[in-house]
């Protein structure tokens, strides 16, 4: 066994209202450059919906993800490695700037200086990519709300999947929404598909990130990534993706998008796992294996076995406490309601989600029904076979098992605590139905619907003795170089003359009072 | 013995060429990581991308294979290994058109594609123009010679600018071969001088970039927050000039 450690985030989908602030947020913090218009390292997309890029979920198409041989082996779905070279000259699954959408933005100027005239000037959509006018046909989020309807919604490749011929009747219709970050993968196919070997998992903390002095603009990555979150700078001819916030999580504060989120459904933390069983979780071969292999990559980190091993591998003591305070492993591992996203692909993706109980809640109330029932919600997971279906094409490689637990849970947890508001006697029958106590069911309220903010980040600072090289804080001395003038002990005295000079860097903390 | 200028053309010309290839590209690598790279437009356009780019590209791979096996093997080698001048011939005559042609179709597909779709025309820049003037011209002389050199006329150049490119690595440069060479040779090697100038600054140096080690290499790379955070050493030259201070 050998232990490292990993940022993970999980979202609790039913609490997000669509609101874009995350995506919002991020663009503005990291993405508000040239040639970058049209990326979104955070997205939110309505489902059931096309996604961003469009169908990107078709991996017939795009070619993301893993595959398993007969052999056993995983392999690239875009090809062998001989495969990616001879096809470096034209890569045969690229989304082209159309599968995304063209960005643009408006002629404001002529607003203030088109001459007097009869009609009100207006301003104009200018692409970003010709610099001419356009007239806007897509955008990262062009079906919101289900807008389009039946027409876009059918060409959902989750929603192909759930039945070959699905006639979405609207006033029937389910939808929630799903926030998307890079997932930070334990078996990342992007990294794996870089001709250049320029994406790389950082052995601290797990966060992927592209060498931008490294990627040679080869695009291997775009195509391998199954979730499509690597985008092509088409102005530095560089790949980028979502960076976790690194600068941030370094310094023990949340991702951007995390401390934005309005309705707090983002949880962050450390998580444990064996990296010599990372390839063997992944080449199972039964798909709806996938999930509980997944499940056990992430290990206990209140057993002592596991401590020790983290120990050994030489997780700071403080990490390994961290990991035992985040809400990440309860939430996939205890409360088993966080499932990840398209294990199927076999990249076990690090970002994991709480499908959510809503539509069905819809459901049951739209029948004049008691919808904090458990009886009545329990029936409705059983009934409702399309949501259902749908959110297992997410989640579980379509297996409903997995996701009708994971609802039934948040069911029951929804009645037991209504007895408890109500002032009634609890029913202990409750939670012994979906096979928890009522203490864990009331510490699952605890976390997922209070949600205090030190609950919800449990981010540790990168560690102490390291923290002189970070880039955030330069306060190493440049002269302790090996053969240097300073080499050797700390200096004393300040600074050293020559030498770079080092500001004091403001320790920055986590608000702990803050709700 | 050579004239003067046969002297500035063939050899001073090639050791000042080749001079600022190198120093280019030392400097580019040093200085401009972030700027080395293929610049690729595929994201706007992929139907005549899809023809044009492997065509140039797999093209070109034949074409330096061939000036490897003309300009660096002698004669005398291939005449021991067996291989006639007739038949040294056919098959450079042959290999050399099929890729010569790949290569021109590709560029020319490669070239329209960058006038006639906009977004690609909006992202070239004007190295890139100067580039394929450069691609475009070496190209074009190279056809002519192994159309004059085989078909027309019969220059043999494995006598004669072979012995001089040979020459030069070994300081011991032979203008006067150069001098005698048809007209269309000269300005192939003046035309692929100027492109070697050129090369460290333009998008060409991806080729120093060709990812052979991704047959090998392990799938997933890790890399440690330590090491790589100390890794920059020194400051970029235009921050020294600020406070004038000086490189560690």
């Amino acid at each position: 066994m050998r232990v490292m450690a990993q940022m993970a985030m999980v979202m609790n989908l039913d609490k997000c209202i669509g609101c874009h602030t995350c995506s919002v947020t991020c663009k503005q913090t990291w993405t508000n450059r040239a040639g970058m218009e049209y990326v979104w390292f955070n997205n939110v997309e309505t489902r059931p919906g096309q996604g961003y890029p469009r169908t990107y979920e078709d991996q017939e198409r795009w070619k993301g993800g893993w595959t398993r041989e007969s052999n056993g082996r995983l392999a690239l779905r875009s090809g062998s490695r001989l495969k990616n070279l001879a096809t470096i000259f034209a890569n045969p699954a690229l989304p082209g700037i159309d599968d995304y959408y063209e960005p643009w933005t408006y002629d404001y100027r002529t607003l203030t200086d088109a001459p007097l005239q009869e009609h009100t000037p207006v301003a104009r959509p200018k692409s970003l990519i010709s610099g001419r006018d356009m007239a806007i046909r897509w955008s990262a989020n062009w079906d919101d709300n289900l807008a389009g309807g039946p027409e876009l919604a059918k060409d959902d490749p989750v929603l192909r999947k759930v039945s070959d011929k699905v006639e979405l009747e609207f006033e029937q219709s389910f939808m929630f929404y799903l926030p998307r970050i890079c997932e930070h993968c334990l078996n990342p196919s992007c990294a794996a598909a870089c001709p250049a070997g320029a994406i790389y998992k950082r052995s601290e903390d797990g966060i992927v990130l592209v060498d931008q002095d490294g990627c040679r603009g080869w695009r291997k990555c775009v195509t391998a990534c199954p979730y499509k979150k690597i985008y092509f700078n088409h102005r530095t001819g560089k790949a980028e993706k979502c960076t976790f916030c690194y600068p941030r999580v370094e310094l023990g504060m949340p991702t951007v998008c995390a401390e934005t989120c309005v309705g707090r459904l983002r949880y962050l933390g450390l998580v444990l796992y064996d990296v010599d069983a990372v390839l063997p979780a992944a080449s199972v071969e039964d798909e709806h294996e996938l999930l509980d292999a997944q499940r056990r990559l992430v290990l206990d980190p209140d057993d002592p076995e596991v401590v020790r091993a983290a120990e050994k591998e030489g997780i700071p003591r403080d990490w390994i406490e961290a990991a035992q305070r985040s809400p990440i492993y309860s939430l996939i591992n205890e409360y088993r309601v966080a499932l990840p996203l398209h294990p199927e692909y076999r990249t076990m993706p690090m970002v994991w989600y709480i499908p959510p109980l809503s539509p069905i809640v819809d459901a049951v109330s739209e029948t004049g029904e008691d919808a904090e029932n458990r009886d009545n919600l329990f029936a409705a997971i059983e009934s409702l076979r399309i949501p259902i279906g749908y959110l297992a094409g997410l989640f579980t490689a379509g297996d409903t098992g997995p996701v009708t637990d994971s609802l039934r849970r948040l069911a029951a947890m929804r009645s037991y605590m209504r007895d408890i508001n109500l002032g009634r006697g609890t029913d202990e029958e409750i939670p012994r139905a979906v096979g928890m106590d009522g203490e864990s069911v009331y510490e699952m309220y605890r976390l997922l619907a209070l949600a205090k903010y030190e609950d919800r980040y449990v981010v540790p600072p990168a560690h102490a003795e390291q923290a002189h090289s970070l880039e955030a804080s330069a306060t190493g001395c440049s002269l302790d170089a090996e053969g240097g003038p300073g080499m050797g002990g700390p200096s004393t005295g300040g600074p050293a003359t020559g030498g770079k000079v080092s500001l004091p860097m403001p320790r920055i903390r986590r608000p702990q009072e803050a709700e | 013995m050579s004239t003067t200028l046969e002297t500035v053309l063939w050899v001073i010309a090639p050791y000042a060429c080749m001079a600022v290839f190198l120093v280019g590209h030392y400097w580019r690598y040093r200085y401009d990581k972030f700027g080395w790279t293929t610049l690729s437009t595929q994201i706007y356009e992929s139907r005549l991308l899809r023809w044009g780019s492997p065509l140039f590209h797999f093209g070109m791979l034949a074409v330096i294979g061939g000036h490897v096996i003309g300009l660096l093997i002698p004669k005398g080698w291939t005449a021991a290994a067996g291989i006639t001048d007739e038949g040294y011939h056919v098959m450079a005559v042959g290999l050399g058109l099929v890729a010569g042609t790949a290569v021109a179709v590709g560029l020319t597909l490669l070239i329209m594609r960058r006038r006639l779709v906009g977004p690609v025309f909006r992202a070239t820049s004007r190295m890139d123009k100067l580039m394929y003037v450069g691609l475009a011209l070496v190209i074009l002389t190279g056809m002519a010679n192994t159309v004059v050199g085989n078909v027309i006329g019969h220059y043999d150049y494995r006598e004669g600018v072979s012995i001089w490119f040979r020459g030069l690595f070994f300081l011991d440069p032979h203008p006067e071969l150069m001098g005698a060479a048809p007209i269309t040779f000269q300005a192939h090697v003046l035309a692929s001088l100027a492109l070697f100038a050129l090369w460290p600054f333009t998008r060409l140096v991806h080729v120093f970039s060709v990812p052979i080690g991704h047959l090998w290499r392990p799938y997933v790379p890790y890399r440690s927050r330590d090491t790589r955070m100390g890794e920059r050493r020194g400051r970029r030259g235009w921050e020294n000039a600020e406070d004038g201070s000086r490189t560690p």
